[in-house]
Protein backbone atom coordinates (compact mmCIF):
# COMPACT_ATOMS: atom_id res chain seq x y z
CA UNK A 1 0.00 0.00 0.00
CA UNK A 2 1.41 3.35 -0.91
CA UNK A 3 -1.32 5.61 0.37
CA UNK A 4 1.06 8.31 1.46
CA UNK A 5 2.19 9.08 -2.07
CA UNK A 6 -1.37 9.48 -3.30
CA UNK A 7 -2.33 11.54 -0.32
CA UNK A 8 0.38 14.08 -1.07
CA UNK A 9 -0.70 17.07 -3.08
CA UNK A 10 0.95 17.71 -6.41
CA UNK A 11 3.94 19.82 -5.56
CA UNK A 12 4.09 22.79 -7.89
CA UNK A 13 7.08 24.61 -6.35
CA UNK A 14 9.05 21.37 -6.66
CA UNK A 15 7.93 21.14 -10.27
CA UNK A 16 9.07 24.71 -10.94
CA UNK A 17 12.52 24.07 -9.45
CA UNK A 18 12.87 20.89 -11.50
CA UNK A 19 11.94 22.79 -14.66
CA UNK A 20 14.62 25.39 -14.01
CA UNK A 21 17.29 22.74 -13.39
CA UNK A 22 16.16 20.75 -16.42
CA UNK A 23 16.57 23.79 -18.63
CA UNK A 24 20.05 24.41 -17.22
CA UNK A 25 20.89 20.85 -18.26
CA UNK A 26 19.19 20.95 -21.65
CA UNK A 27 19.97 24.45 -22.95
CA UNK A 28 23.71 23.80 -23.39
CA UNK A 29 22.93 20.57 -25.23
CA UNK A 30 20.31 22.16 -27.48
CA UNK A 31 22.55 25.15 -28.16
CA UNK A 32 25.29 22.73 -29.22
CA UNK A 33 23.07 20.73 -31.56
CA UNK A 34 21.48 23.85 -33.05
CA UNK A 35 24.80 25.68 -33.17
CA UNK A 36 26.00 23.04 -35.59
CA UNK A 37 23.17 24.11 -37.90
CA UNK A 38 24.15 27.77 -38.02
CA UNK A 39 26.83 29.75 -39.75
CA UNK A 40 29.57 31.32 -37.67
CA UNK A 41 28.07 34.73 -38.35
CA UNK A 42 24.72 33.67 -36.90
CA UNK A 43 26.46 32.21 -33.87
CA UNK A 44 28.06 35.57 -33.25
CA UNK A 45 24.82 37.54 -33.50
CA UNK A 46 22.13 35.34 -32.02
CA UNK A 47 23.26 32.08 -30.47
CA UNK A 48 19.91 31.66 -28.69
CA UNK A 49 17.45 32.14 -31.53
CA UNK A 50 15.88 29.33 -33.52
CA UNK A 51 18.02 29.07 -36.67
CA UNK A 52 16.23 30.62 -39.68
CA UNK A 53 17.76 28.33 -42.23
CA UNK A 54 19.34 25.02 -41.32
CA UNK A 55 22.95 24.84 -42.42
CA UNK A 56 23.50 21.14 -42.75
CA UNK A 57 26.84 21.78 -44.44
CA UNK A 58 28.63 21.83 -41.06
CA UNK A 59 27.43 18.33 -40.36
CA UNK A 60 28.06 17.35 -43.98
CA UNK A 61 31.65 18.49 -43.72
CA UNK A 62 32.28 16.32 -40.64
CA UNK A 63 30.57 13.32 -42.23
CA UNK A 64 32.58 13.45 -45.45
CA UNK A 65 34.41 10.23 -46.15
CA UNK A 66 37.88 11.66 -45.67
CA UNK A 67 37.06 13.50 -42.45
CA UNK A 68 38.74 12.37 -39.19
CA UNK A 69 35.31 11.46 -37.82
CA UNK A 70 34.97 8.00 -39.38
CA UNK A 71 38.35 6.50 -38.43
CA UNK A 72 37.92 7.93 -34.93
CA UNK A 73 34.48 6.33 -34.66
CA UNK A 74 35.92 3.01 -35.81
CA UNK A 75 38.83 3.19 -33.37
CA UNK A 76 36.50 4.03 -30.50
CA UNK A 77 34.29 1.06 -31.39
CA UNK A 78 37.25 -1.32 -31.73
CA UNK A 79 38.68 -0.26 -28.37
CA UNK A 80 35.25 -0.56 -26.79
CA UNK A 81 34.62 -4.06 -28.15
CA UNK A 82 38.11 -5.23 -27.25
CA UNK A 83 37.94 -3.80 -23.74
CA UNK A 84 34.48 -5.00 -22.79
CA UNK A 85 34.75 -8.38 -24.52
CA UNK A 86 38.11 -9.34 -23.06
CA UNK A 87 37.25 -7.89 -19.68
CA UNK A 88 34.23 -10.18 -19.44
CA UNK A 89 36.14 -13.19 -20.75
CA UNK A 90 38.97 -12.75 -18.23
CA UNK A 91 37.15 -11.32 -15.22
CA UNK A 92 34.19 -13.69 -15.00
CA UNK A 93 36.26 -16.90 -14.63
CA UNK A 94 38.41 -15.11 -12.06
CA UNK A 95 35.33 -13.97 -10.16
CA UNK A 96 33.95 -17.53 -10.35
CA UNK A 97 37.07 -19.02 -8.80
CA UNK A 98 37.22 -16.29 -6.14
CA UNK A 99 33.55 -16.80 -5.33
CA UNK A 100 32.98 -20.53 -5.37
CA UNK A 101 36.20 -22.52 -5.00
CA UNK A 102 37.94 -22.34 -1.68
CA UNK A 103 41.69 -22.60 -1.75
CA UNK A 104 44.50 -21.16 0.36
CA UNK A 105 45.33 -17.57 -0.55
CA UNK A 106 41.95 -16.86 -2.11
CA UNK A 107 41.17 -13.89 0.10
CA UNK A 108 44.65 -12.50 -0.44
CA UNK A 109 44.21 -12.55 -4.20
CA UNK A 110 40.77 -11.05 -3.91
CA UNK A 111 42.09 -8.24 -1.71
CA UNK A 112 44.88 -7.54 -4.17
CA UNK A 113 42.20 -6.96 -6.79
CA UNK A 114 40.23 -4.76 -4.39
CA UNK A 115 43.34 -2.69 -3.75
CA UNK A 116 42.83 -1.19 -7.20
CA UNK A 117 39.62 0.47 -6.01
CA UNK A 118 41.58 2.81 -3.79
CA UNK A 119 43.36 4.80 -6.46
CA UNK A 120 42.64 5.99 -10.00
CA UNK A 121 44.58 5.07 -13.13
CA UNK A 122 45.88 8.65 -13.25
CA UNK A 123 48.41 8.09 -10.47
CA UNK A 124 50.41 5.49 -12.38
CA UNK A 125 49.91 6.80 -15.86
CA UNK A 126 53.53 7.79 -16.53
CA UNK A 127 55.05 4.38 -15.66
CA UNK A 128 52.12 2.82 -17.52
CA UNK A 129 53.12 4.88 -20.54
CA UNK A 130 56.69 3.60 -20.24
CA UNK A 131 55.46 0.00 -19.96
CA UNK A 132 53.29 0.40 -23.05
CA UNK A 133 56.23 1.89 -24.91
CA UNK A 134 58.50 -0.99 -23.85
CA UNK A 135 55.90 -3.44 -25.13
CA UNK A 136 55.92 -1.60 -28.45
CA UNK A 137 52.24 -0.78 -28.14
CA UNK A 138 52.39 3.00 -28.64
CA UNK A 139 50.06 4.01 -31.46
CA UNK A 140 48.46 0.61 -31.19
CA UNK A 141 44.87 0.14 -30.04
CA UNK A 142 46.01 -2.74 -27.80
CA UNK A 143 48.05 -0.21 -25.85
CA UNK A 144 44.74 1.30 -24.72
CA UNK A 145 42.68 -1.90 -24.53
CA UNK A 146 44.96 -3.93 -22.25
CA UNK A 147 45.40 -1.29 -19.50
CA UNK A 148 41.68 -0.48 -19.65
CA UNK A 149 40.86 -4.14 -19.05
CA UNK A 150 43.33 -4.24 -16.17
CA UNK A 151 41.83 -1.16 -14.54
CA UNK A 152 38.37 -2.63 -15.01
CA UNK A 153 39.14 -5.71 -12.90
CA UNK A 154 38.57 -4.35 -9.38
CA UNK A 155 34.95 -3.27 -9.85
CA UNK A 156 34.08 -6.02 -12.33
CA UNK A 157 35.44 -8.84 -10.20
CA UNK A 158 33.87 -7.39 -7.07
CA UNK A 159 30.40 -7.12 -8.59
CA UNK A 160 30.54 -10.53 -10.31
CA UNK A 161 31.95 -12.27 -7.26
CA UNK A 162 29.20 -10.91 -5.04
CA UNK A 163 26.63 -12.13 -7.53
CA UNK A 164 28.20 -15.58 -7.97
CA UNK A 165 28.38 -16.06 -4.22
CA UNK A 166 24.69 -15.35 -3.82
CA UNK A 167 23.75 -18.34 -5.99
CA UNK A 168 22.92 -21.27 -3.69
CA UNK A 169 25.37 -24.15 -3.36
CA UNK A 170 22.46 -26.63 -3.83
CA UNK A 171 22.25 -25.57 -7.44
CA UNK A 172 25.89 -26.43 -8.01
CA UNK A 173 25.53 -29.75 -6.15
CA UNK A 174 22.48 -30.64 -8.25
CA UNK A 175 24.35 -29.85 -11.44
CA UNK A 176 27.34 -31.94 -10.33
CA UNK A 177 25.04 -34.87 -9.41
CA UNK A 178 23.52 -34.60 -12.86
CA UNK A 179 26.99 -35.13 -14.25
CA UNK A 180 27.97 -31.57 -15.10
CA UNK A 181 31.58 -30.58 -14.64
CA UNK A 182 32.51 -27.35 -12.91
CA UNK A 183 33.20 -25.76 -16.27
CA UNK A 184 29.76 -26.74 -17.57
CA UNK A 185 28.14 -25.44 -14.38
CA UNK A 186 29.98 -22.14 -14.79
CA UNK A 187 29.22 -21.70 -18.49
CA UNK A 188 25.71 -23.15 -18.72
CA UNK A 189 24.17 -22.28 -15.38
CA UNK A 190 26.06 -19.59 -13.51
CA UNK A 191 26.76 -17.18 -16.36
CA UNK A 192 23.18 -17.14 -17.69
CA UNK A 193 21.91 -16.57 -14.15
CA UNK A 194 24.34 -13.70 -13.70
CA UNK A 195 22.99 -11.77 -16.68
CA UNK A 196 21.98 -8.68 -14.64
CA UNK A 197 25.42 -8.46 -13.04
CA UNK A 198 27.12 -8.99 -16.39
CA UNK A 199 24.96 -6.27 -17.91
CA UNK A 200 25.94 -3.90 -15.10
CA UNK A 201 29.68 -4.47 -15.45
CA UNK A 202 29.47 -4.31 -19.25
CA UNK A 203 27.72 -0.95 -19.10
CA UNK A 204 30.26 0.36 -16.64
CA UNK A 205 33.13 -0.74 -18.86
CA UNK A 206 31.41 0.47 -22.04
CA UNK A 207 30.85 4.00 -20.77
CA UNK A 208 34.34 4.11 -19.28
CA UNK A 209 35.98 3.00 -22.50
CA UNK A 210 33.85 5.17 -24.79
CA UNK A 211 34.60 8.30 -22.75
CA UNK A 212 38.21 7.56 -21.84
CA UNK A 213 40.68 10.31 -22.69
CA UNK A 214 43.93 10.38 -20.71
CA UNK A 215 45.22 6.95 -21.73
CA UNK A 216 44.41 7.36 -25.46
CA UNK A 217 45.91 10.86 -25.30
CA UNK A 218 49.25 9.44 -24.17
CA UNK A 219 49.26 6.21 -26.19
CA UNK A 220 47.71 7.23 -29.52
CA UNK A 221 49.60 10.11 -31.07
CA UNK A 222 49.13 9.14 -34.71
CA UNK A 223 46.04 10.75 -36.19
CA UNK A 224 44.87 7.52 -37.81
CA UNK A 225 44.64 5.91 -34.36
CA UNK A 226 42.69 8.67 -32.62
CA UNK A 227 39.48 7.85 -30.79
CA UNK A 228 36.42 10.12 -30.87
CA UNK A 229 37.30 12.10 -27.71
CA UNK A 230 40.79 12.69 -29.11
CA UNK A 231 39.57 13.59 -32.58
CA UNK A 232 36.98 16.07 -31.34
CA UNK A 233 39.46 17.90 -29.08
CA UNK A 234 42.09 17.99 -31.81
CA UNK A 235 39.48 19.32 -34.22
CA UNK A 236 38.59 22.06 -31.79
CA UNK A 237 42.23 23.08 -31.41
CA UNK A 238 42.82 23.02 -35.13
CA UNK A 239 39.72 24.99 -36.16
CA UNK A 240 39.43 27.03 -32.98
CA UNK A 241 37.43 29.85 -34.59
CA UNK A 242 35.07 27.74 -36.69
CA UNK A 243 32.66 27.06 -33.83
CA UNK A 244 29.79 26.03 -36.11
CA UNK A 245 31.80 23.06 -37.38
CA UNK A 246 33.15 22.30 -33.90
CA UNK A 247 29.60 22.17 -32.53
CA UNK A 248 28.57 19.86 -35.35
CA UNK A 249 31.49 17.57 -34.50
CA UNK A 250 30.64 17.64 -30.77
CA UNK A 251 27.03 16.78 -31.56
CA UNK A 252 28.02 13.83 -33.74
CA UNK A 253 30.45 12.65 -31.07
CA UNK A 254 27.80 12.63 -28.36
CA UNK A 255 24.94 11.13 -30.39
CA UNK A 256 25.87 7.45 -29.75
CA UNK A 257 26.01 7.94 -25.98
CA UNK A 258 22.77 9.93 -25.86
CA UNK A 259 20.89 7.41 -28.01
CA UNK A 260 22.16 4.45 -26.02
CA UNK A 261 21.10 6.24 -22.86
CA UNK A 262 17.60 7.01 -24.09
CA UNK A 263 17.15 3.43 -25.34
CA UNK A 264 18.37 1.66 -22.22
CA UNK A 265 18.17 4.29 -19.50
CA UNK A 266 17.14 1.93 -16.73
CA UNK A 267 19.99 -0.52 -17.35
CA UNK A 268 22.55 2.24 -17.83
CA UNK A 269 21.61 4.06 -14.63
CA UNK A 270 21.61 0.77 -12.73
CA UNK A 271 24.97 -0.25 -14.20
CA UNK A 272 26.72 3.05 -13.58
CA UNK A 273 25.50 3.35 -10.01
CA UNK A 274 26.19 -0.33 -9.27
CA UNK A 275 29.87 0.44 -9.73
CA UNK A 276 29.64 3.13 -7.08
CA UNK A 277 27.55 1.21 -4.62
CA UNK A 278 29.52 -1.99 -4.71
CA UNK A 279 32.80 -0.15 -4.79
CA UNK B 1 16.86 -55.71 -5.59
CA UNK B 2 20.24 -55.70 -3.90
CA UNK B 3 22.65 -52.91 -4.24
CA UNK B 4 26.16 -54.22 -4.45
CA UNK B 5 28.88 -51.90 -3.39
CA UNK B 6 32.34 -53.13 -4.24
CA UNK B 7 33.92 -51.92 -1.02
CA UNK B 8 37.47 -53.02 -1.58
CA UNK B 9 37.70 -51.55 -5.03
CA UNK B 10 36.04 -48.29 -4.09
CA UNK B 11 38.62 -47.08 -1.59
CA UNK B 12 41.33 -46.94 -4.18
CA UNK B 13 39.27 -45.57 -6.98
CA UNK B 14 37.77 -42.90 -4.74
CA UNK B 15 41.27 -41.86 -3.79
CA UNK B 16 42.24 -41.72 -7.44
CA UNK B 17 39.14 -39.77 -8.30
CA UNK B 18 39.81 -37.36 -5.46
CA UNK B 19 43.38 -36.82 -6.52
CA UNK B 20 42.35 -36.32 -10.09
CA UNK B 21 39.62 -33.93 -9.01
CA UNK B 22 42.03 -32.00 -6.82
CA UNK B 23 44.48 -31.70 -9.69
CA UNK B 24 41.57 -30.65 -11.87
CA UNK B 25 40.58 -28.00 -9.34
CA UNK B 26 44.10 -26.65 -9.17
CA UNK B 27 44.18 -26.49 -12.94
CA UNK B 28 40.82 -24.70 -13.02
CA UNK B 29 41.98 -22.18 -10.45
CA UNK B 30 45.16 -21.47 -12.36
CA UNK B 31 43.58 -21.21 -15.79
CA UNK B 32 40.68 -19.10 -14.55
CA UNK B 33 42.76 -16.67 -12.51
CA UNK B 34 45.95 -16.38 -14.47
CA UNK B 35 44.91 -14.12 -17.39
CA UNK B 36 43.35 -11.49 -15.16
CA UNK B 37 46.14 -11.64 -12.59
CA UNK B 38 48.83 -11.23 -15.25
CA UNK B 39 47.09 -8.23 -16.83
CA UNK B 40 46.34 -6.70 -13.46
CA UNK B 41 49.88 -7.03 -12.18
CA UNK B 42 51.42 -5.78 -15.42
CA UNK B 43 49.20 -2.74 -15.96
CA UNK B 44 47.97 -1.75 -12.49
CA UNK B 45 50.24 -2.96 -9.69
CA UNK B 46 53.60 -2.78 -11.42
CA UNK B 47 53.14 0.83 -12.64
CA UNK B 48 52.36 1.93 -9.08
CA UNK B 49 55.55 0.31 -7.81
CA UNK B 50 57.49 1.71 -10.77
CA UNK B 51 56.16 5.20 -10.06
CA UNK B 52 57.63 4.99 -6.58
CA UNK B 53 60.89 3.74 -8.07
CA UNK B 54 61.15 6.30 -10.91
CA UNK B 55 60.32 9.12 -8.51
CA UNK B 56 63.73 8.70 -6.89
CA UNK B 57 65.57 9.40 -10.14
CA UNK B 58 66.22 12.27 -12.45
CA UNK B 59 65.11 10.68 -15.69
CA UNK B 60 63.98 11.93 -19.08
CA UNK B 61 62.21 8.66 -19.82
CA UNK B 62 64.52 7.70 -22.66
CA UNK B 63 68.06 7.05 -21.41
CA UNK B 64 69.05 4.63 -18.69
CA UNK B 65 67.68 5.03 -15.21
CA UNK B 66 70.91 5.78 -13.33
CA UNK B 67 70.76 9.31 -11.92
CA UNK B 68 69.57 8.51 -8.39
CA UNK B 69 68.66 11.68 -6.51
CA UNK B 70 66.79 10.35 -3.47
CA UNK B 71 63.83 12.44 -2.42
CA UNK B 72 64.92 15.53 -4.32
CA UNK B 73 61.98 15.35 -6.72
CA UNK B 74 59.60 15.54 -3.78
CA UNK B 75 61.53 18.46 -2.35
CA UNK B 76 61.30 20.35 -5.61
CA UNK B 77 57.65 19.44 -5.90
CA UNK B 78 56.61 20.80 -2.53
CA UNK B 79 58.57 23.98 -3.11
CA UNK B 80 56.99 24.63 -6.49
CA UNK B 81 54.25 27.26 -6.11
CA UNK B 82 52.55 25.90 -9.23
CA UNK B 83 52.22 22.44 -7.73
CA UNK B 84 50.98 23.89 -4.45
CA UNK B 85 48.44 25.87 -6.45
CA UNK B 86 47.40 22.67 -8.24
CA UNK B 87 47.03 20.87 -4.92
CA UNK B 88 44.99 23.76 -3.57
CA UNK B 89 42.77 23.70 -6.65
CA UNK B 90 42.06 20.00 -6.11
CA UNK B 91 40.98 20.78 -2.57
CA UNK B 92 38.86 23.75 -3.63
CA UNK B 93 37.02 21.57 -6.15
CA UNK B 94 36.49 18.88 -3.52
CA UNK B 95 35.22 21.43 -1.03
CA UNK B 96 32.90 23.12 -3.52
CA UNK B 97 31.49 19.73 -4.47
CA UNK B 98 30.78 18.95 -0.84
CA UNK B 99 29.12 22.24 0.05
CA UNK B 100 27.32 23.01 -3.23
CA UNK B 101 26.96 20.04 -5.54
CA UNK B 102 25.95 17.37 -3.04
CA UNK B 103 23.43 19.51 -1.09
CA UNK B 104 21.88 20.59 -4.38
CA UNK B 105 21.59 16.94 -5.40
CA UNK B 106 20.00 16.06 -2.06
CA UNK B 107 17.45 18.89 -2.32
CA UNK B 108 16.54 17.88 -5.86
CA UNK B 109 16.21 14.24 -4.81
CA UNK B 110 13.89 15.28 -1.97
CA UNK B 111 11.84 17.37 -4.40
CA UNK B 112 11.61 14.53 -6.90
CA UNK B 113 10.58 12.22 -4.10
CA UNK B 114 7.33 14.18 -3.85
CA UNK B 115 4.49 13.94 -6.29
CA UNK B 116 6.06 15.94 -9.09
CA UNK B 117 4.56 15.73 -12.55
CA UNK B 118 7.09 14.39 -15.04
CA UNK B 119 9.22 12.78 -12.34
CA UNK B 120 10.80 10.15 -14.61
CA UNK B 121 11.42 12.74 -17.32
CA UNK B 122 13.33 14.92 -14.87
CA UNK B 123 15.39 12.00 -13.67
CA UNK B 124 16.28 11.10 -17.24
CA UNK B 125 17.32 14.69 -17.99
CA UNK B 126 19.32 15.18 -14.80
CA UNK B 127 21.33 12.00 -15.29
CA UNK B 128 21.95 12.60 -19.01
CA UNK B 129 25.16 14.69 -18.71
CA UNK B 130 26.77 11.93 -16.66
CA UNK B 131 26.85 9.56 -19.65
CA UNK B 132 28.60 12.13 -21.86
CA UNK B 133 32.36 12.06 -22.18
CA UNK B 134 34.03 14.64 -19.92
CA UNK B 135 35.73 15.82 -23.09
CA UNK B 136 32.36 16.55 -24.69
CA UNK B 137 31.23 18.39 -21.56
CA UNK B 138 34.43 20.40 -21.63
CA UNK B 139 33.91 21.44 -25.25
CA UNK B 140 30.25 22.32 -24.75
CA UNK B 141 31.19 24.53 -21.82
CA UNK B 142 34.09 26.05 -23.70
CA UNK B 143 31.47 27.11 -26.23
CA UNK B 144 29.20 28.48 -23.51
CA UNK B 145 32.03 30.56 -22.03
CA UNK B 146 33.60 31.57 -25.35
CA UNK B 147 33.82 35.37 -25.18
CA UNK B 148 33.41 36.00 -28.91
CA UNK B 149 30.61 33.70 -30.07
CA UNK B 150 29.66 31.71 -27.01
CA UNK B 151 26.30 31.38 -25.33
CA UNK B 152 26.98 33.71 -22.38
CA UNK B 153 28.55 36.28 -24.68
CA UNK B 154 25.41 36.14 -26.85
CA UNK B 155 23.17 36.65 -23.84
CA UNK B 156 25.39 39.50 -22.68
CA UNK B 157 25.14 41.28 -26.03
CA UNK B 158 21.35 41.10 -25.97
CA UNK B 159 21.39 43.43 -22.99
CA UNK B 160 24.55 45.38 -23.58
CA UNK B 161 25.42 45.46 -27.29
CA UNK B 162 28.39 47.81 -26.76
CA UNK B 163 30.02 46.07 -23.78
CA UNK B 164 32.77 43.46 -23.81
CA UNK B 165 31.43 40.05 -22.78
CA UNK B 166 33.14 38.44 -19.79
CA UNK B 167 35.75 35.77 -20.46
CA UNK B 168 35.37 33.54 -17.44
CA UNK B 169 37.93 30.98 -18.58
CA UNK B 170 40.58 33.61 -19.34
CA UNK B 171 40.33 35.24 -15.94
CA UNK B 172 42.54 33.80 -13.21
CA UNK B 173 39.99 34.60 -10.53
CA UNK B 174 36.95 33.06 -12.18
CA UNK B 175 38.40 30.15 -14.12
CA UNK B 176 38.19 27.55 -11.36
CA UNK B 177 34.58 28.41 -10.56
CA UNK B 178 33.66 28.38 -14.24
CA UNK B 179 35.15 24.89 -14.46
CA UNK B 180 33.35 23.86 -11.31
CA UNK B 181 30.03 24.85 -12.92
CA UNK B 182 30.78 22.45 -15.77
CA UNK B 183 31.79 19.72 -13.32
CA UNK B 184 28.53 20.18 -11.40
CA UNK B 185 26.52 20.13 -14.63
CA UNK B 186 28.05 16.78 -15.51
CA UNK B 187 28.06 15.02 -12.15
CA UNK B 188 25.16 16.22 -9.99
CA UNK B 189 22.74 13.81 -11.70
CA UNK B 190 24.85 10.86 -10.63
CA UNK B 191 24.63 11.84 -6.98
CA UNK B 192 20.95 12.65 -7.41
CA UNK B 193 20.26 9.10 -8.59
CA UNK B 194 22.19 7.69 -5.63
CA UNK B 195 20.07 9.80 -3.27
CA UNK B 196 16.82 8.88 -4.99
CA UNK B 197 17.68 5.21 -4.56
CA UNK B 198 18.51 5.87 -0.92
CA UNK B 199 15.22 7.68 -0.36
CA UNK B 200 13.30 4.78 -1.80
CA UNK B 201 14.66 2.57 0.96
CA UNK B 202 13.13 4.76 3.66
CA UNK B 203 9.79 3.23 4.70
CA UNK B 204 6.77 5.48 4.11
CA UNK B 205 5.45 4.46 7.51
CA UNK B 206 8.22 6.40 9.27
CA UNK B 207 7.42 9.59 7.42
CA UNK B 208 3.68 9.07 7.93
CA UNK B 209 4.16 8.49 11.66
CA UNK B 210 6.16 11.71 11.99
CA UNK B 211 3.45 13.57 10.08
CA UNK B 212 0.77 12.19 12.37
CA UNK B 213 2.83 13.43 15.29
CA UNK B 214 2.66 16.89 13.78
CA UNK B 215 6.10 17.26 12.13
CA UNK B 216 6.30 19.69 9.22
CA UNK B 217 8.18 19.02 5.97
CA UNK B 218 11.40 20.56 7.24
CA UNK B 219 11.28 18.54 10.45
CA UNK B 220 10.62 15.34 8.55
CA UNK B 221 13.61 16.03 6.32
CA UNK B 222 15.85 17.04 9.22
CA UNK B 223 14.99 14.28 11.70
CA UNK B 224 13.79 11.37 9.58
CA UNK B 225 14.96 11.54 5.97
CA UNK B 226 18.48 12.95 6.25
CA UNK B 227 19.63 10.68 9.12
CA UNK B 228 18.28 7.64 7.29
CA UNK B 229 19.99 8.83 4.13
CA UNK B 230 23.27 8.98 6.06
CA UNK B 231 25.01 6.01 4.48
CA UNK B 232 24.18 7.26 0.97
CA UNK B 233 25.47 10.74 1.81
CA UNK B 234 28.70 9.31 3.18
CA UNK B 235 29.16 7.20 0.06
CA UNK B 236 28.42 10.06 -2.31
CA UNK B 237 30.80 12.38 -0.45
CA UNK B 238 33.48 9.69 -0.62
CA UNK B 239 33.12 9.28 -4.38
CA UNK B 240 32.97 13.01 -4.90
CA UNK B 241 36.19 13.72 -2.98
CA UNK B 242 38.06 10.82 -4.54
CA UNK B 243 36.91 12.08 -7.95
CA UNK B 244 38.00 15.63 -7.14
CA UNK B 245 41.55 14.48 -6.43
CA UNK B 246 41.94 13.07 -9.93
CA UNK B 247 40.15 15.41 -12.34
CA UNK B 248 41.94 15.59 -15.64
CA UNK B 249 39.90 15.41 -18.86
CA UNK B 250 37.59 18.33 -18.26
CA UNK B 251 40.27 20.78 -17.14
CA UNK B 252 42.85 19.68 -19.68
CA UNK B 253 40.42 20.35 -22.52
CA UNK B 254 38.78 23.50 -21.17
CA UNK B 255 41.81 25.49 -20.03
CA UNK B 256 44.85 23.23 -20.17
CA UNK B 257 45.56 24.37 -16.62
CA UNK B 258 45.67 28.05 -17.58
CA UNK B 259 45.53 30.98 -17.56
CA UNK B 260 48.90 31.24 -15.80
CA UNK B 261 48.37 27.89 -14.05
CA UNK B 262 45.28 29.24 -12.29
CA UNK B 263 43.30 26.07 -13.02
CA UNK B 264 46.14 23.57 -12.80
CA UNK B 265 45.31 20.42 -10.80
CA UNK B 266 47.63 17.58 -9.82
CA UNK B 267 46.74 15.41 -12.81
CA UNK B 268 47.32 18.18 -15.39
CA UNK B 269 50.50 19.23 -13.57
CA UNK B 270 51.76 15.66 -13.86
CA UNK B 271 51.29 15.66 -17.63
CA UNK B 272 52.59 19.21 -18.19
CA UNK B 273 55.68 19.16 -15.97
CA UNK B 274 56.35 15.42 -16.07
CA UNK B 275 55.63 13.94 -19.46
CA UNK B 276 55.64 16.99 -21.73
CA UNK B 277 58.94 18.25 -20.30
CA UNK B 278 60.53 14.80 -20.33
CA UNK B 279 60.88 14.71 -16.55
CA UNK B 280 59.48 11.25 -15.97
CA UNK B 281 61.02 10.90 -12.53
CA UNK B 282 59.52 14.19 -11.42
CA UNK B 283 56.12 13.38 -12.94
CA UNK B 284 56.18 10.00 -11.20
CA UNK B 285 56.69 11.80 -7.90
CA UNK B 286 53.47 13.72 -8.62
CA UNK B 287 51.75 10.39 -9.24
CA UNK B 288 53.05 9.00 -5.96
CA UNK B 289 51.76 12.04 -4.07
CA UNK B 290 48.34 11.62 -5.72
CA UNK B 291 48.39 7.94 -4.87
CA UNK B 292 49.31 8.68 -1.28
CA UNK B 293 46.53 11.24 -0.92
CA UNK B 294 43.87 9.00 -2.50
CA UNK B 295 45.01 5.97 -0.54
CA UNK B 296 45.24 7.77 2.78
CA UNK B 297 41.91 9.45 2.25
CA UNK B 298 40.17 6.22 1.22
CA UNK B 299 41.60 4.32 4.16
CA UNK B 300 40.85 6.98 6.77
CA UNK B 301 37.40 7.70 5.39
CA UNK B 302 36.42 4.04 5.38
CA UNK B 303 37.87 3.47 8.86
CA UNK B 304 36.44 6.58 10.48
CA UNK B 305 33.36 7.64 8.58
CA UNK B 306 32.00 4.71 6.63
CA UNK B 307 32.75 2.17 9.34
CA UNK B 308 29.14 1.81 10.42
CA UNK B 309 28.03 1.30 6.79
CA UNK B 310 30.59 -1.33 5.92
CA UNK B 311 29.86 -3.60 8.83
CA UNK B 312 26.28 -4.00 7.69
CA UNK B 313 25.18 -4.69 4.18
CA UNK B 314 26.23 -2.50 1.27
CA UNK B 315 25.64 1.21 1.48
CA UNK B 316 22.34 1.20 -0.36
Amino acid sequence: MRISVNRQRLSLPAFAVCCVVASIVLIPLLATVLGGLRTNGELLIAPFSIPKALHWENYGKILELDSPFWPALLNSVLILVGTVGLLLVTASPAAFVLARISFPGREVIFNIFLFGLLFPATVAVLPLYITIRQLGLLDNLWGVILPQIAFGFPTTILILRNFFRAIPQELEDAAIVDGASRLIFFLRILLPLARPAIAAVSILATVGSWNSFLLPLLVLTDQSKWTLPLAVTQFQQQFSTDWASILAFITLAMIPAVFAYLLAERQIVAGLTAGAVKG
Amino acid sequence: MRLTIPVAASNQSILAIRLRRRAGTALTITLFLLPSLVLYVAFVLLPVVQAAHYSLFKWNGLGSLDDYIGLKNYQTLFHDPIFLQALKNNFIIALLSLVLQLPAAIVLALLLNRRVPGRTFFRTVFFLPYVLAPVVTALIWSFIYNPSNGLIAGLFRQFNPQGIPPAFLANQHTVLYAIFAAITWQFFGFHLVLYMAGLQNIPDELVDAARVDGANSWQVARYITLPLLGSTIRLSAFLSILGSLQYFDLIYVMTNGGPVNASEVMATYQIHYGLREFRLGYGSAVGVVMFGLCFLFALLYQRLIMRQDLTGQSAL
